[in-house]
């Protein structure tokens, strides 16, 4: 029995022999197989983000305008310059309105596709959720220029069902408001919406469909109305995905520099400074103090939502 | 202690929760006849009749089982009471109130479901209180009670862990902690035992047990295992394709057994088919005919009186400890179960045998 079992072994080739000792060795195959990503991660990805701290600690002369290679904190100090914090907090703020409106649109479809959406249903979902991404960012941002115009699309309609008061109003109002949509902080938020929602709609879509039926069902019979249940048992094991939404909302939209450019105030958003200042003023260590803010303001931002519990059901 | 604590004081409770709990005690005068009632009830699925004309009465206090095979309808009927789902046709009452379009949060009954549905992100007290949070029940309200309910299943100083970190048989304590804490009027179990390992599932069926009477709750619970719902259950409702062909005692449902089907499903028996039994008692009625009240006896030895004695031959025999059970091919009655105690050692496999039973241990069934 065994003589036959051995006797139709296969020939001892070299790869064989190659296989054999992986299969032997757990640990080789694990390192092999993770070396080549590691590395990229380790030099490239991590070492670009590293060299950007490093640049940050330098300075600039200001008569000559070249770099000084010696540590300092003085570039992070003009960071607090009223101009820069400024950009700082504007940036914060369009970002924060972003993710916060991202989250209330997404949710709703998020719901439907995880709880209801079955079959063709679900293709269709993703397909409609994803199809914004396939289209080119900068057509899609200049069609949403034309559309917020003050003789675009979206004020015909106002118009058309009797609301352009509604939107005088509103664009008249300080901070969001501006001569037309397109120039001013609503349209820019708007377009940053509609290119991020699909990065919130996807990951909340994922949390909700990770919550078992028999849990809503457990909620309810406990005596919650459906509203309870929402609150307590669905919001807190989506949290995650909303976490990681706005993770994608709040970050893409801190460092775009395309968008404002386009759409909204003359004012500069962090991106757009980032970009100038590494760009016509040749001013690094300021860009990447600027690009550090984000960083810090993420760490900030996760470290909030672990204390709120929002990875508890994870 | 712990389990009168947890009778008097029933929660206080705002909003309106107050009618829902109005009468908690079970013991109290206005104890209706039934606790449940199913009258005419239908679920269709469709073209299935998932649940087809099922008519019930399971009394307050009593441990009701509802058994019967997987698609039997039995799982629809408890849904049906929880409030999951709703009837097609037919009426349904909870100690006395009809329940059609009441949703599944304004019933006074609870559910401790089949996978537990423990929260995940909440540790298990929060679990356990999280009905009465619901309720809008003060904060150390909620913890003296939910305390006492987990000691109730004999479950203390887990108070802070999270379902993921607990075993099996600890998360279906702290589900039904969750369930009782509330104090419904009937308690609902989902195949509650299912996914327990044997041991654990013998050693539950006696605590459930001495719960319900000490309690003095209803609790209906479903179950595919005949075993569960004869140690357990004070009355057994036995499902077949929608319908309850059967409710009765554990003893009635097993010793006399209507049909083929609950004959053959509840412990089974062997059906004796009407020319055969006409042949041995002259009634031509299919009979029921239980296993263990077969013997076997030695081949010389004169008949017992009023009995029937076949020869067969072995064909299988299995030993399960206290018993064996062995399988004859008999050329009279065709295959026979018998359940023989292991006191002596099975014959073995192939050996011409007589066996013999009296004929009073023949119950006639309905015919067909």
């Amino acid at each position: 029995m065994t003589e036959a079992v051995l006797g139709t072994a296969p020939p001892d080739t070299p790869l064989r022999r190659v296989s054999d000792a992986l299969v032997g060795r757990r640990g080789l195959l694990l390192a092999l197989l993770l070396a080549p990503p590691l590395l990229w991660l380790g030099i490239i990805y991590l070492g670009s983000l590293f060299a950007l701290l490093a640049q940050s600690f330098f300075s600039i002369d200001e008569y000559s305008g070249t770099i000084v290679y010696e540590p300092t904190l003085k570039t992070y100090g003009e960071l607090f310059a009223p101009a820069n914090l400024d950009i700082i907090i504007r940036t914060l703020m369009v970002a924060t309105a972003v993710t916060l409106l991202a989250a209330i649109v997404a949710f709703p479809i998020a719901y439907f596709a995880a709880r209801y959406a079955r079959g063709r249903m679900k293709a269709l979902f993703y397909v409609a959720v994803m199809m914004p991404l396939w289209s080119s960012y900068l057509v899609k941002v200049y069609a949403w220029k034309l559309l917020l115009a003050k003789e675009g699309a979206v004020g015909w309609f106002m118009q058309a069902v009797g609301l352009s008061g509604a939107l005088d109003a509103w664009l008249s109002a300080p901070i969001v408001g501006g001569p037309s949509l397109s120039v001013s902080y609503t349209g820019m938020v708007l377009v940053f919406l509609y290119l991020w929602t699909p990065f919130m709609v996807l990951p909340v879509q994922a949390a909700l469909e990770r919550v078992p039926v028999t849990l809503i069902k457990a909620s309810e019979d406990l005596g919650a109305k459906p509203s309870q249940t929402f609150r307590h048992v669905i919001l807190p094991l989506a949290a995650p995905g909303l976490v990681a939404g706005s993770i994608f909302t709040f970050s893409l939209t801190l460092g775009d520099y395309i968008v404002p450019q386009i759409v909204g105030p003359s004012s500069l958003i962090l991106g757009q400074v980032v970009y100038t200042q590494q760009g016509t003023a040749g001013n690094i260590p300021l860009a990447a103090a600027f690009s550090v803010a984000p960083v810090l303001i993420m760490g900030v931002f996760l470290t909030i939502a672990k204390r709120t519990g929002a990875f508890d059901a994870l | 202690m712990s389990e009168e604590l947890l009778l008097q004081s029933a929660p206080r409770v705002g909003g309106e929760a107050p009618r829902l709990l109005a009468s908690m005690s079970p013991s109290s005068a206005e104890a209706a006849a039934t606790a449940v009632s199913f009258r005419g009830v239908e679920r269709h699925f469709g073209p299935v009749r998932a649940v087809d004309g099922v008519d019930l009465d399971i009394r307050p206090g009593e441990f009701f089982a509802m058994l019967g095979p997987s698609g039997s309808g039995k799982t629809t009927c408890l849904r049906l009471i929880g409030g999951f789902d709703q009837p097609t046709a037919g009426h349904i009452e909870i100690f006395g109130e009809a329940v059609e379009g009441v949703p599944a949060y304004r019933r006074p009954v609870n559910t401790v479901f089949q996978d537990y549905a423990l929260f995940p992100h909440m540790n298990v007290l929060e679990n356990v209180c999280y009905g009465l949070m619901i309720r809008g029940m003060g904060r150390a309200e909620r913890r003296r009670l939910g305390v006492e309910a987990l000691k109730l299943v004999k479950l203390v100083g887990l108070e802070a862990r999270k379902p993921g970190e607990l075993s099996g048989g600890q998360r279906q304590r702290v589900a039904l902690a969750r369930a009782l804490v509330l104090r419904p009027k009937v308690l609902l179990l989902d195949e509650p035992l299912g996914a327990l390992d044997l041991k654990l599932r013998e050693a539950m069926q006696g605590e459930l047990k001495s719960l319900q009477r000490s309690l003095e709750l209803t609790f209906v619970f479903v179950t595919h295992d005949q075993g569960e719902a004869l140690s357990m259950a004070d009355r057994v409702a036995v499902f077949n394709h929608g319908r309850v062909v059967q409710v009765g005692t554990p003893e009635e449902i097993y010793e006399r057994p209507r049909s083929r089907f609950v004959a053959d499903f509840v412990g089974g028996s062997n059906v004796i088919e009407p020319a055969l039994v006409k042949a041995w008692t002259g009634v031509a009625r299919p009979a029921s005919l239980r296993p263990e009240k077969i013997a076997l006896v030695e081949a010389d030895a004169p008949a017992p009186p009023n009995s029937v004695v076949v020869e067969g031959r072995v064909a299988q025999a299995l030993y399960h400890g206290a018993i064996s059970r062995i399988e004859l091919t008999t050329p009279e009655a065709g295959r026979l179960f018998l359940a023989i105690p292991s006191t002596s050692a099975p014959p073995p496999q192939g050996a011409v045998v007589r066996a013999a039973f009296s004929r009073d241990s023949l119950h006639f069934m309905e015919s067909e």
